[in-house]
This record gives C-alpha cells, sequence and structure tokens, in this order.
C-alpha cells in the first residue's frame, strides 16, 4: 500500500514536517525529528533508486488524474539519482547541525531554521521528482525562498546583503524560466514534459507555411529564456555573481547542503529541459546550444579557479571552486555524447560529497576557531588535525588525485573530450586541474607548514577537535568519496545508465 | 471583447523591460524590489493574454455562455502571484533587517560600509 506512494511520500514528508518543527518549537526534539525525517527521506530513496534501477521508469498520478490532466511525477534513473545524492546529504548534514546551528543560529530562531531547512528540502525533491514542468517552476521557488531565509540566518551582517542578492537574481531567473514555459505553453497547450516533447516536433501551418512547433520564433524565445533562467540558478559563469557571497557568509551547514545539493539540482532541470523537453536534435543542431556553453565553461573553470587562488577567506575560496566545478558539469554536457553527459552525472555526485564534506570540514573549523580566515589557521593542522585531514581528502579530490571520486569525473571527462578529438580541450581541462593544486595547496600549507602566531605575552589558545557529532558526518561524506573513487562501478553505472536515456540510446 | 492584436503583448514588453531596468540601475533596495514586482507582473498579464480565446468569456458556466477562455493560465498564475508575494515579503523583511544592520538601504553605501569592515 504505502509502497505505492513512495515518490509522493518523498515530498509529503519533509512538506508536512516543516510546520511540525514550528509546533514542536522544543529545541531538541526539533533536532531529533529533522533528523529522522532526513534519515526517513533518505531510505525513502534508495528504495526508489532500487526499483528503478530494477523496473525502469517508475509513474506516479498526483491524485489519481490521468495524466493530461493531472500533474504527473516520473522517476527515471537519471532524476532517481538525483533524489539519492539530495536525500543523502541532507541524512548526513542533519546530525551535524546542532552544534554549528547552536553557535552560529540565536536560541529562539532554531526552530524556524530547521523548519526553513526541511522546506529547501522539499523544494529540492519536488524539483526532481515532478514531470510536470510548472511544477517544477513552484518547488524551484520554495527551494530558492527557503534558502534565502537559511542564508539570511547567517552571523554576520554581511549574511543578509547576501541574502538579499540571491532574492532578486534567484527571482530574475526563475521569472525567465517562468516566462520560457509560458511561451511554451502558448504554443503547445500542454506542461507535461513527455508531452511537450512530444508536440514540440509536430507539423503546424503558420501564415500558410507548414514548419515544426520548435521551428517557431515563439519556441525559440522559450529556449532561451529557460536556458538563461536556469543558469542563473545553476550560477554558470558569468551568472555565478550571488553564489560566493551567499556561500561565505551563510551558516556552515547551509552552505554544506546548498552548496551540494542546490546547484546540482539545477543542473539536472538544465539536463532535463535541454534533453527531455528540446531534445537533442532541436538544442545542440539548431540552437548550437554547445557552441556557447562549451567556452563559457572553460573560461568559467580558469576564471573561477583562478579568483580561488587569491581568496583569503577559506569558504569564499571554497565557493568559487565551486563555480569552477559547475564549469566542469557544463562542460561535460558540451560535448553531446554519452561518455561526456556521463562524466557531467559523475561529477555531479562526485562534487557533492567532496564539496559537501570540505564545507561540513569548514563547520567544524568555523566551531572550535570562530573564523575561516586564512591568516587565523595557521599550524591548525596540529591543533584540529583529524578536521585539517578531512579537508585535506576533500582537496585531493578537488584536484582529482588518483584513488578518489574526483580523479573518475575528470577520466570521464578527459574521455568524452579525446572521444571527439578535442584535444585542446583535454589539455586545457588536465591543465586546469593545476590551478586546484594551487588553491588546495594554499590552505594545507598555512595549516601544516606555518606555526601559529602566540599573542602577545600569552599562552597559545588550546582548540578542541570538533565533537564526534561533526566529525562523524564529514568523515562519513569524504570516506564516501573515497570509496567511490575505487568502486566506480556504482555511480558510474546509473550514470552511463541516465546518459544512454538522455541522449535516447539504450535502453 | 474587442480584438486587440498584439497590444496586450506589447504592454507585457514594455512593463518587463522597466521593470528588469529597475532591478539592474536602481540603488535603492526598496525600488529594486518594486522593479523586481513590475517585471513579475508583466509575466502574469503574458498569461493571462494568451489565454483569452477569441469571442471567449469568462469560464463558468452560465446560460448563454458557448465559448469559455482558457481557465489554466488563470490558475498557473494564481500560484505565481502567491509566488510573488512571499518573494516581495521576503525581500521586505531582509531589507527591514538590513536598514538595521547598516543603517541604510543605498547599495553603494552599503558595499563601502561592507569594504571597511
Amino acid at each position: 500500500m504505502i509502497a505505492d506512494h513512495l515518490l509522493i511520500l518523498q515530498v509529503i514528508v519533509p512538506l508536512l514536517a516543516a510546520p511540525l518543527c514550528v509546533v514542536l518549537r522544543h529545541r531538541m526534539l526539533v533536532r531529533l525529528f529533522a533528523v529522522l525525517v532526513g534519515w526517513v527521506v533518505f531510505a525513502i530513496a534508495i528504495m526508489l533508486l532500487t526499483r528503478v534501477l530494477n523496473a525502469g521508469t517508475v509513474d506516479y498520478n498526483l491524485g489519481n488524474w490521468a495524466v493530461p490532466w493531472g500533474i504527473e511525477c516520473r522517476l527515471d534513473s537519471l532524476n532517481a539519482f538525483v533524489l539519492l545524492i539530495v536525500s543523502g546529504i541532507a541524512a548526513v548534514v542533519l546530525p551535524f547541525a546542532p552544534h554549528t546551528v547552536k553557535d552560529e543560529v540565536s536560541g529562539d530562531k532554531q526552530y524556524l531554521f530547521f523548519a526553513a531547512f526541511l522546506l529547501c528540502l522539499t523544494g529540492l525533491l519536488g524539483i526532481t521528482i515532478t514531470w510536470d514542468i510548472f511544477n517544477m517552476f513552484v518547488f524551484l521557488e520554495i527551494s530558492s525562498l527557503s534558502a534565502c531565509a537559511l542564508i539570511s540566518m547567517g552571523r554576520s551582517r554581511r549574511a543578509l546583503t547576501a541574502a538579499y542578492q540571491y532574492l532578486v537574481m534567484g527571482t530574475i531567473g526563475s521569472t525567465f524560466i517562468l516566462i520560457g514555459i509560458g511561451l511554451m505553453y502558448m504554443m503547445t497547450g500542454t506542461l507535461n514534459i513527455s508531452d511537450l516533447n512530444d508536440r514540440l516536433q509536430r507539423l503546424i501551418i503558420v501564415n500558410q507555411v507548414p514548419m515544426f512547433v520548435n521551428q517557431t520564433r515563439t519556441v525559440i524565445a522559450a529556449f532561451a529564456f529557460l536556458t538563461v533562467g536556469i543558469s542563473i540558478k545553476l550560477a554558470l559563469f558569468p551568472l555565478h555573481a550571488w553564489l560566493p557571497n551567499a556561500y561565505t557568509f551563510a551558516p556552515s551547514m547551509v552552505t554544506a547542503f546548498l552548496a551540494s545539493t542546490a546547484t546540482k539540482v539545477s543542473f539536472y532541470v538544465l539536463l532535463r529541459v535541454i534533453f527531455t523537453v528540446f531534445g537533442v536534435t532541436f538544442a545542440f543542431q539548431s540552437m548550437q546550444l554547445n557552441t556557447w556553453l562549451m567556452p563559457l565553461a572553460l573560461v568559467g573553470i580558469y576564471i573561477a579557479s583562478t579568483v580561488a587562488i587569491y581568496q583569503n577567506n577559506v569558504k569564499r575560496l571554497l565557493a568559487y571552486s565551486s563555480v569552477a566545478q559547475i564549469g566542469y558539469m557544463v562542460l561535460g554536457l558540451s560535448f553531446v555524447s554519452v561518455t561526456g553527459l556521463t562524466s557531467s552525472i559523475v561529477h555531479l555526485f562526485n562534487h557533492a560529497l567532496m564539496k559537501g564534506g570540505l564545507f561540513l570540514a569548514m563547520g567544524c573549523i568555523m566551531l572550535r576557531l570562530g573564523s575561516v580566515q586564512l591568516q587565523d589557521m595557521k599550524g591548525l593542522g596540529r591543533r584540529m588535525p583529524l578536521t585539517m585531514a578531512a579537508f585535506v581528502v576533500g582537496g585531493l579530490n578537488l584536484i582529482g588525485v588518483p584513488m578518489t571520486a574526483g580523479f573518475i569525473s575528470k577520466w570521464y571527462l578527459i574521455l568524452a573530450a579525446l572521444e571527439q578529438g578535442l584535444w585542446l580541450v583535454a589539455v586545457l581541462s588536465l591543465f586546469s586541474s593545476l590551478l586546484a593544486v594551487v588553491y588546495v595547496w594554499r590552505v594545507v600549507e598555512v595549516a601544516y607548514f606555518q606555526e601559529p602566531e602566540r599573542p602577545a605575552g600569552g599562552e597559545l589558545r588550546r582548540l578542541n577537535e570538533a565533537p564526534v557529532s561533526m566529525l562523524l558526518p564529514t568523515w562519513m561524506i569524504l570516506g564516501a568519496s573515497l570509496v567511490f573513487g575505487v568502486y566506480t562501478e556504482f555511480p558510474v553505472g546509473v550514470a552511463r545508465r541516465a546518459a544512454e536515456m538522455l541522449m535516447g540510446v539504450g535502453s | 471583447m474587442p480584438n486587440l492584436g498584439l497590444f496586450n503583448y506589447w504592454v507585457v514588453i514594455v512593463l518587463m523591460m522597466t521593470g528588469f531596468y529597475t532591478v539592474i540601475a536602481r540603488g535603492n533596495l526598496i525600488k529594486k524590489l518594486i522593479g523586481l514586482n513590475v517585471f513579475q507582473v508583466s509575466v502574469f498579464m503574458l498569461y493571462i493574454s494568451m489565454a483569452n480565446v477569441k469571442g471567449g468569456t469568462a469560464p463558468i458556466i452560465f446560460e448563454g455562455a458557448k465559448i469559455y477562455s482558457n481557465p489554466l493560465p488563470h490558475v498557473l498564475i494564481l500560484t505565481a502571484i502567491v509566488v510573488g508575494v512571499s518573494t516581495t515579503s521576503l525581500g521586505l523583511a531582509l531589507v527591514v533587517r538590513i536598514k538595521e544592520a547598516f543603517g541604510t538601504i543605498e547599495e553603494d553605501d552599503i558595499r563601502r560600509l561592507e569594504e571597511e569592515a
């Protein structure tokens, strides 16, 4: 009985849990409850993914309304995988929360913090499961409005301006998406993703001239609005202006969660809209989207990595590195091949693990040291050995050292480039790893090879290692990135299936 | 209802660009939000305009009504209006807190204060 409704429970559970947090109100209860919800959601996602991998697509009609009238939810290998990533990160980040939230969010607002967090989770999961493009927009707004509230809870007053900027940029992005959806509805009269794909390829008569729906100017404008709107949400270079400040000033836990899920879900939306709604032929042959995306991705990787090198706030450094990593994902997409898409989807998974882990390590440092400025982190390798070791593991992942998950994504990316004889692109993406070496090394050098400055005349403040409830999630998520760097069948297998489905080859 | 041709859509485009320009060009945080609102409202009008069916009446069943406007975009826009209201209220709440924290709502002044810190 319940098994039939798992798909919708995935969204309903956190959606109902959010107001319950406000009702419970008690600090301890709310924390435990949120952790429980996170785990339940993760368990559902695992069940759904196994079902999709064994039996193929899972469908669900909301309220049992048949498809053209009702809203459909559909899970295939791509969004089941994204679902696993989002809910998995939430399940790891929530147990991490109590200490840092106590430290960074004032006591009377904590239950609201968790309520907003669960709403944000609802939005992200909702975007992932829905098969109705307007529904996608609504969930996108739920997630970005609650993310905005979460960011504004940061300790520094700059969190407020960062949240404001995120709100304005995000709203422009989602309004662009809304315009795109409207224009498509105008031409097709449907919002269901499969229907849209079907009707966009039909032949109609415009001014006595027969043409395909997707050759009309309205649909081309819709395509442009949707791509630009989603790119803002995705923080694709040069539309990434909102991202660095939002990640820097948000509470540590929020940064870890958003960095590893929000942009990933936006990337999923991009894939879905380009490949499933518009189709490969339209997007890449008629519109030549790849000739735009490839240079933007490469320039984005280089500029963002270079800017990252010059940052003195480590959270900010990692935020710029995120912009660069989004570049790698988009680069994989722009090859328009199964291998390229596999590398994008694998990187989506791997980057969620490594950035999540790195930002969690930043959370530990923020809790004990009270700062994530580079000059304060001198000698931290000896003062907080476990946390800094976690940072090093995450850093190696970012660089793409063999035996780490980061290597696997780079490997497939370069394979995809070589497959098409794009030697220059392959060399450029290899070379860009050197920039990652530089920015990771800057932190490692300060933490391990510099003596901490003693306050004049006083003793150095003793620092305890972060509490187990924080170290454990950090190491779990980074440990997973090491495991999936060696046992690659699972992420690569699922990603390849998803890529083949998107390209329309294989099953 | 007289056929207005593409008049509605021209209004939509003018409003859209006005709003978008205000968001980008204005330094006052409240004015930015006003611009954002105008931008969003223009999209509401886009949806409502495309729902119109020539000679159609409101989608309510009553004597003598034969052709109805398409109700779906109306419903969609109800949702989008709710989204717009919550965006505006969240934005205004943030502006209140920014005013408390920085003592100003002018972007340039805030940036100066941020760089000093």
